[in-house]
């Protein structure tokens, strides 16, 4: 049986994922991927047709609550992990490219 | 028998400090937190008088909480200081309880030996050779050697039963929705529940009815009446139907397994249960199934951590994208990113009805197989597990042969039903072999009914490791 997956797509999702993966990485992705993706075929063995997906084994729907407001974090509390800050905001590399004026 | 919070607390943290330097089942201690609670509770106790005044308790370090650090297993939260508690976390701290350590657990919770924690492997206290499995294996390795008395773990996939099995303590993993998840460091958020972990079912009775209950900052618990699960053991339960699974006793299950499983069950009969064979015609499916919900509920929930609000952050990303993929490349070990490659893939575009939507469709019928069931008996019994806990390093190359550890767990958690692992016996050898019951959703208190009923008439529960033992 061919491989389910080849190291393209590993890079691919890798991406999809934001994983940044070494090349050995890649490599034993694809292989233990492969075989996991091959073991879980054997649900296509399963006929299915006409049963209903089940996302929620205990269906809950509809929870609704008073709209009123409650404690919360504040600010401090909110950014007291953050890995860089500028109180009271989360500081990241710049997102937008500027054009240099 | 009246010690003092104080005293409790002390014994606990002494305990740990004698003998888990050997086991490593825990993160960190509370010391400090937990003494001066320890001290209040002295000062002003409880009233009413609570059965968990000044009990120690041991909590998996993926559930939040305020005293110490949150890390679950990860590099990527090495440094994590939650900013709330726990639902369960306030709810025990409201019974008087003390937490007085943060256990060991596989990275976020995703393994089946406590080999994937970032940190340090656990060892299994029946032999240190063995892994006591996992997730949840520093919770129960900490009640297993009687460092606490109780402890919280939690469950995606087997992660309180399988090692609860394996190290020979009481555990459950209640109907999902029993117990809130707010504060639970989601892994697949369909799936996860928190459960509590003692040696014998009163203590698990003890603390599921203290964590039990709807909490509105999880909308998927449920508004079902808490019984006194405690009070209820003894309650005269009729004649007992118990159902053996066929399917879990078939290829694969280890020999010495199968007869401390066959014994268990000639003891039920004895106690006057009816034992008979019934069926669950899509058990072959449960860990395909399994794998493909979790890992694509994982993929999703793990997004979160993109080195932004908390958490690790690489040192100099070239960009932002560069910012999350290095941030995550840096703080995630294999097991975690495997997870979510997985479940990225089951996702994605082309992919998604082939491998998700399927899953979900016989999520239905695994579901479906349980109802039936239980038409006809009151509980299903199988193994806990196929065979009794493995070596160190054994399955660490192989990872569906790990995810195969989970093989008679799983069903319980795509059904949602509650299900519980109870100390049956022991191998040749001495390890530990766990008798899992499932009962229908929210029968909670029939299945700890059923397995006090088996701890009046045995003692496997109450052995202790020799190396723990005092």
């Amino acid at each position: 049986m061919p491989s389910k997956i080849d190291e393209a797509q590993v890079r691919h999702i890798a991406h999809l994922a934001r994983l940044k993966l070494t090349d050995e990485e890649v490599s034993s992705f694809r292989e233990q991927l492969s075989s996991i993706l091959e073991y879980v075929e054997k649900l296509g063995e399963v006929n299915t047709d006409g049963v209903e997906p089940t996302a929620h084994a205990i269906a809950v729907c509809n929870v609704f609550r008073d709209d009123v407001p409650g404690t919360s974090l504040t600010p401090d509390q909110a950014l007291a992990n953050a890995p860089a800050k500028d109180a009271p905001f989360f500081k990241v590399p710049k997102v937008l490219e500027q054009e240099t004026a | 028998m009246s010690a003092t919070a104080v005293e409790r607390v002390s014994l606990a943290l002494r305990r740990i400090r004698e003998h888990d330097a050997m086991l490593k089942c825990v993160i960190h201690t509370l010391d400090e937190s937990a003494t001066q609670r320890a001290r209040l509770l002295d000062t002003a106790p409880p009233t009413p008088a609570s059965p968990l005044f000044g009990a120690p308790v041991a909590v998996k370090d993926n559930i939040c909480t305020t005293d110490g650090l949150t890390t679950c297993g990860s590099k990527i939260l090495a440094n994590f200081k939650s900013p709330y508690d726990a639902h369960v976390i306030e709810r025990l701290r409201d019974a008087g309880a003390v937490i007085v350590a943060k256990t060991n657990l596989d990275e976020f919770a995703m393994g089946s030996s406590t080999e994937n924690s970032a940190f340090f492997s656990t060892r299994n206290p029946w032999d240190p050779e063995r892994v006591p499995g996992g997730s949840s294996g520093g919770s129960i390795v900490a009640v297993a050697a009687r460092l606490v008395p109780y402890a919280l773990g939690s469950e995606t996939g087997g992660s309180i039963r399988q090692p609860a099995s394996f190290c020979g303590v009481t555990g459950l993993k209640p109907t999902y929705g029993r117990v809130s998840r707010f504060g639970l460091v989601a892994f697949a958020s369909s799936l996860d529940q928190i459960g509590p972990v003692a040696v014998d079912a009163r203590g698990v009775a003890r603390l599921l009815r203290i964590i039990a209950g709807r909490d509105p900052r999880d909308s998927t618990s449920v508004d079902e009446p808490v019984p006194d699960y405690e009070a209820m053991l003894d309650e005269p339960t009729g004649k007992l139907r118990i159902g053996y699974a066929k399917e879990y006793f078939g290829e694969g299950l280890h020999p010495e397994t199968r007869r401390v499983v066959e014994a268990a069950m000639e003891m039920y009969r004895k106690l006057g249960a009816e034992v008979f064979e019934i069926s669950l015609p899509h058990s072959a499916y449960t860990i395909a199934c399994y794998y493909l919900i979790c890992t694509a509920e994982a993929s999703s929930n793990l997004a979160r951590f993109d080195g932004v609000r908390y958490g690790h952050r690489t040192a100099e990303p070239a960009d932002y994208i560069d910012m999350y993929s290095a941030t995550r490349d840096e703080g995630f070990g294999s097991e975690v990113k495997r997870r979510i490659m997985l479940g990225t893939y089951a996702l994605s575009s082309g992919y998604y009805d082939a491998y998700y939507l399927k899953a979900l469709k016989v999520r239905t019928l695994i579901k479906n197989d349980f109802l039936e069931a239980f038409k006809k008996c009151d509980v299903i019994l199988s193994p806990t597990t196929p065979t009794p806990a493995f070596k160190l390093g054994e399955k660490s190359d192989n990872p569906l042969e790990m995810y195969l550890a989970d093989i008679y767990n799983c069903a319980a958690n795509l059904a949602g039903i509650p299900a519980i692992s109870i100390p049956c016996g022991f191998t040749d050898a001495g390890l530990p072999v766990g008798l899992q019951l499932m009962a229908p959703h929210f029968a909670e208190a029939r299945l700890l009914q059923a397995a006090h009923a088996y701890q009046q008439a045995t003692d496997f529960h109450a052995r202790r490791p020799p190396i723990c033992a005092e």
